[in-house]
């Protein structure tokens, strides 16, 4: 499937991340299926049956159990990775506060998919955004190529930020699509991440630790404010360690990225695989005489607030889209961009929110195009 | 204390006077032959052992959430195969899970069973205390038939928990595990012999291990060996084990059971309802039928487990 001597590939997304795994070589990756997740582990699977990886997989038996088999291998000093969607998301939720709050590196991959009820498989950011409090780094994916490079960018700064990371990538618009990319020689995968090793871990016989101590009224507090400061220098490392990346990839990934933004009166914000219809209406209304850039989210968890506002500053017109609610609130982006917006005070900004895509609803490039243009009044674009 | 006793679990713990599983946890460790990793389950025995900055635990210890102890230790294990294998670790490292009844029977069975599925090389052990002790006695699938709990009060209109106990040993039994056995702390030389195998079984093994809890089963702390002591003597709880005839090191379908303590002449369970505030209720006239019922029970069980021992 993967040829060595071929750089260049065409793969979807879950194959790409499969194989940025198989260079990465995780210890331990406890796995359970749920869709669009699953190829990404049916091919890794594939990979360890044949040989070409060595790490040990556990087919456990629920998603619950995936992630708290992750805190056990991660406290036990193996670099670890999971994977999952949607329900099993939600069902890991208890533990991801526990890898946050035990300052476990772990990586896991989320194809990125709807809630239910109503039963709906197809990709929006529903479940993510769910997890959002849950102490985890989160970057979002445009396109198979950014799934390979944070997937590899990912594990490096959970390990440097001692925080568990969640990369994105849309189910089934970028896990189920195929499309060309470059990958890294394995070998430069490797050396660029290291070898992991963990300050503490319980198969240090010699120096035994507690992990997940009771901590009361006394000490629970100072935890959580240590977790959250290492959460806000988190932005800094995967600042760092993308520029790094970009010089053995030659491929920039950054806290968000600007698409014609410098002279844009209009700014669209979104996260993941839609980025890439909206460059396309960017590019049609720019030749309509449309001042109009694209603001993509990539780094989500912890939020570049003010990085945020000094790219919005000479913006007239903000439309943020959401591809997921927030039930009784703003919609998630929505909410963080007007937070941004709060600090600058002195300029007005027409803004609008607009949520998009939900259980799988394509977007196409004339309704962003009609968005822009104000055409579309409603909040829903349906 | 002596420090051979203390090796594993140090003094300094909160858990109340009368309370077994201090004498379980040092027990069992006390049997292992090579470096122990330890997974709990929250519960009494966590909250009372890890209080920080302090740890009682002389060995890596790791707690995670409730019902997850076996999915916890599924990854330790296999992070200690991968590092084995790349030659990062060198020594023989064994695995030891405790959960209470809440976390073995009700909500991390699930995660039990996926554990002893999966073939990992560890030992679990369940204190059972027949209810959610740590939360202020509310009812488990372990809670005896009758017992007064604060889910399952006497009253007018009840006995207290009207259901019968789930039957754990014979759902692990189901797994084909290579050993798994019933202990009571009250008999710590039968619970160390059963702690050795166990600890020697490679793959999944399992020990369900009797702990009176003097605070909510209401008995004063002095009691705690009496009141467990006659829970073996009634036979209300047997000390049996379950072995794989054949030596497969995951077991496999044929099945030996071995009692090995029979009291001879079992006294009433009366002897051991007695003893505890949680059955007073049904030692009234309009209960007497409950007992009976209970004795039953029990006679019922200790038969079925003498009928699979072939004897």
């Amino acid at each position: 499937m993967f040829k060595k001597d071929k750089t260049k590939l065409a793969l979807t997304g879950g194959a790409a991340a499969a194989l940025a795994l198989k260079q990465i070589e995780p210890d331990v990756m406890p796995v359970y299926p749920i869709t669009p997740q699953t190829p990404i582990i049916e091919t890794y699977a594939k990979f360890c049956a044949d040989g070409e990886a060595k790490t040990e997989m556990i087919e456990v038996e629920s998603e619950h159990s995936a992630m708290s088999a992750a805190v056990g291998a991660s406290a036990a000093g193996a670099r670890t990775v999971t994977a999952t969607s949607s329900q099993g998301l939600a069902l890991m939720n208890e533990i991801l506060y526990i890898a946050s709050g035990m300052r476990l590196p772990i990586m896991m991959l989320v194809s990125a998919r709807a809630l239910s009820a109503p039963l709906n498989i197809h990709g929006d950011h529903s479940d993510v955004m769910g997890a959002r409090d849950a102490g985890w780094i989160q970057i979002f994916c445009e396109n198979t190529q950014e799934v390979y490079d944070k997937t590899i960018i990912g594990m490096k700064l959970a390990e440097a930020a001692k925080l568990p990371v969640m990369v994105i990538m849309d189910g089934f618009n970028t896990s189920h699509s195929v499309e060309n990319l470059e990958v890294l020689d394995e070998k430069i995968v490797k050396k660029f991440l290291g070898e992991y090793r963990p300050e503490k871990h319980l198969l240090d016989v010699e120096n035994p630790v507690t992990f997940g101590a009771l901590a009361l009224q006394n000490v629970y507090f100072e935890f959580k404010i240590d977790q959250e400061e290492a959460m806000w220098k988190a932005a800094k490392e995967y600042a760092r360690i993308a520029e790094e990346y970009g010089k053995i990839s030659g491929r920039k990934c950054g806290i968000f990225e600007k698409y014609k933004t410098k002279d844009a009166e209009k700014i669209l914000i979104l996260a993941g695989s839609t980025a890439g219809t909206a460059k396309d209406a960017v590019d049609d209304l720019r030749k309509k005489g449309e001042k109009t850039g694209l603001l993509k989210i990539e780094l989500f968890r912890p939020f570049p607030y003010e990085k945020m506002a000094e790219a919005l500053k000479n913006a007239k017109e903000i439309i943020v889209m959401d591809r997921a609610l927030s039930s009784g609130s703003n919609a998630p982006l929505y909410s963080e961009i007007i937070s941004s917006l709060y600090q600058i005070q002195d300029t007005k900004y027409k803004i609008q929110s607009v949520v998009y895509g939900l259980g799988g609803r394509d977007v196409f490039k004339k309704q962003i195009e009609d968005v822009v243009m104000g055409k579309i009044k409603s909040n829903y674009l349906t | 204390m002596n420090e051979k006793l203390t090796k594993h679990f140090a003094p300094g713990h909160s858990s109340c006077a009368g309370c077994g599983f201090p004498a379980v946890v040092r027990t069992i460790l006390g049997e292992a032959t090579t470096p122990i990793v330890v997974t709990n389950a929250t519960g009494c025995l966590e909250v009372t052992s890890t209080i920080y900055p302090y740890s009682a635990w002389k060995v890596p210890y790791i707690h995670s959430a409730f019902e997850n102890a076996a999915a916890t230790i599924s990854g330790v294990e296999r992070a200690y195969k991968a590092l084995y294998k790349k030659g990062k670790i060198k020594d023989k490292i064994k695995f030891v899970v405790f959960g209470g009844d809440g976390g073995t029977y009700d909500i991390g069975l699930q995660s039990l069973s996926g554990a002893l599925e999966r073939g990992h090389d560890f030992l679990y052990i369940c204190y059972d205390n027949g209810g959610y002790m740590n939360t202020g006695n509310q009812r488990s699938s372990a809670t005896p038939y009758g017992a007064a709990t604060e889910t399952t009060p006497a009253g007018k209109e009840s006995f207290g928990k009207m259901e019968t106990r789930k039957n754990l040993m014979e759902i692990v039994n189901a797994h084909r595990i290579a050993y798994l056995a019933q202990a009571n702390v009250a008999y710590l030389a039968d619970l160390k012999n059963k702690a050795k195998k166990a600890l020697a079984t490679e793959g999944p093994s399992f020990l369900n291990v009797f702990s009176p809890c003097q605070n909510n089963w209401k008995f004063p702390t002095s009691q705690y060996v009496n009141v467990a002591k006659l829970a073996s003597e009634t036979n209300f709880w047997p000390l049996y084990e379950i072995s794989a005839i054949g030596g497969s090191a995951y077991g496999g379908e044929k099945r030996k059971y071995k009692i090995t303590y029979e009291p001879g002449a079992p006294k009433p369970v009366s002897e051991f309802l007695k003893t505890q505030g949680r059955f007073k209720h049904l030692f009234s006239e309009k209960n007497k039928p409950v007992i009976d019922r209970i004795q039953k029970m029990v006679n019922e069980e200790f038969a079925r487990i003498v009928s699979l021992t072939g004897e």
